[in-house]
């Protein structure tokens, strides 16, 4: 699920399968995250999994781990 | 009956592409501001040049393209939030300068779900037998609000007008039910805070910055945009199936959905989340960007321009935005 998660991740970011992302990445200290890319997980995290966030829960959220404990 | 009778549209003279931002914001790249909000270039007001007088000359594009007798105009109603003054109103100086009768012309003030709310109040205005012929304006010129260093909105929105002329006689479409709603208690995602009578009271002129380097003063516009984002998500597709079971139909009876053109990233999430197929959904955001309220007449002028739209068709109008507000009606062609 985790590595699911990531490759899902890795799409958002627009990034090629061998990207180096990690369930500690700080995802919000990438390059690739803008406002876009906040929108993009928002509606990547209904879409696949049908949870809801708020902008001020991503704000919250440093680690690609954060995000995994919100689907679980 | 009310009847869309013609639409026309202006964009302004200045563009404001992707290439522009990208030299003033390096880290913002060409492609991936096109392939994400599918927008390629923008059009922006001169710095004298105001939304009434894009009115203006949107209404006289109108009436030189489809040969008005502007005699016939009865009635006059704007759409902005980007009035000349608080007192008197646009409409009453739109109304002069275009050289109409003195008939009744007023302002309402709604952004990205005003077309809307314009074609109901007209289509009442019809049914109420007020008046025969009325010219509907929209335009907006949110580029005035916006702060220079605000990427992500300067991005996104662009200057436009829109002119609409309503016939209580038959014309292009037949204007369908409404379904008009709000929520106030999103206000706040969507704002220039220190403007009108309430907001320049104790205005904060000091620059803030976002988590994504946005700066803006209390002055400029301010957009929490996951929040609109989640706005829309939970409440549009909603609107949609229960405005199409007020009307007894199905999603299958619709020819064509054009929803506010607010970014192709956003209108996408909707389409899959609304379960609309790629052939009937409308996107017509490339060569002006979000121009608020002229977002739905724009797509519809030019989706009608490209043929695309057929005798006995049915098309879905739904507009939402700042407010929040939304509402949504049906085009019989």
């Amino acid at each position: 699920m985790e590595k699911k998660f990531i490759e899902n991740f890795k799409n958002i970011l627009d990034e090629e399968p061998n990207f180096k992302l990690e369930v500690s990445s700080k995802f919000r200290d990438l390059d690739e995250w803008d406002s876009l890319t906040a929108l993009s997980l928002i509606a990547m995290l209904d879409e696949e999994y049908n949870v809801t966030v708020t902008g001020d829960q991503v704000k919250d959220m440093e680690t690609i781990e954060d995000v995994i404990k919100l689907i679980k | 009956m009310a009847y869309i009778n013609s639409i026309s549209y202006y964009l302004p003279k200045k563009e404001l592409s992707n290439q522009d931002l990208s030299n003033q914001f390096p880290e913002w790249n060409v492609e991936k501001i096109s392939s994400k909000t599918g927008i390629s270039k923008r059009y922006i007001a001169a710095k004298d040049e105001f939304a009434s007088d894009m009115a203006v000359k949107a209404s006289r594009l109108l009436f030189e393209k489809e040969k008005i007798d502007i005699n016939k105009i009865d009635f006059l109603i704007y759409c902005t939030q980007s009035p000349d003054y608080l007192i008197p109103t646009t409409a009453c100086i739109i109304q002069d300068r275009l050289g109409l009768n003195k008939v009744g012309a007023f302002d309402f003030n709604l952004g990205c779900s005003g077309y809307i709310y314009g074609l109901s109040i007209a289509k009442g205005l019809i049914a109420a037998n007020v008046a025969k012929n009325i010219l509907f304006i929209t335009s907006e010129t949110y580029s005035k609000f916006i702060n220079d260093k605000d990427k992500s909105n300067r991005t996104i929105f662009g200057d436009a007008a829109s002119a609409t002329l309503i016939t209580k006689e038959k014309g292009l479409c037949k204007i369908g039910d409404f379904e008009l709603g709000s929520d106030g208690s999103g206000a706040e995602n969507l704002i220039v805070r220190g403007s009108g009578v309430k907001g320049t009271v104790n205005s904060n002129t000091n620059e803030k910055t976002d988590d994504f380097g946005n700066t803006h003063t209390d002055n400029d516009l301010y957009m929490n945009g996951p929040e609109i984002f989640n706005f829309t998500g939970a409440s549009v597709p909603n609107l949609i199936n229960s405005y199409l079971a007020k009307i007894e139909l199905s999603k299958d009876d619709v020819d064509l959905f054009i929803f506010h053109q607010a970014n192709k990233f956003m209108l996408n999430y909707l389409r899959k989340k609304s379960k609309i197929p790629l052939d009937k959904f409308v996107l017509e955001i490339e060569n002006s960007g979000n121009t608020v309220s002229s977002t739905i007449p724009i797509a519809l002028h030019d989706t009608l321009k490209k043929s695309k739209i057929k005798k006995n068709d049915k098309v879905l109008l739904a507009g939402f935005g700042v407010g929040y507000s939304w509402g949504t009606t049906l085009l019989y062609f």
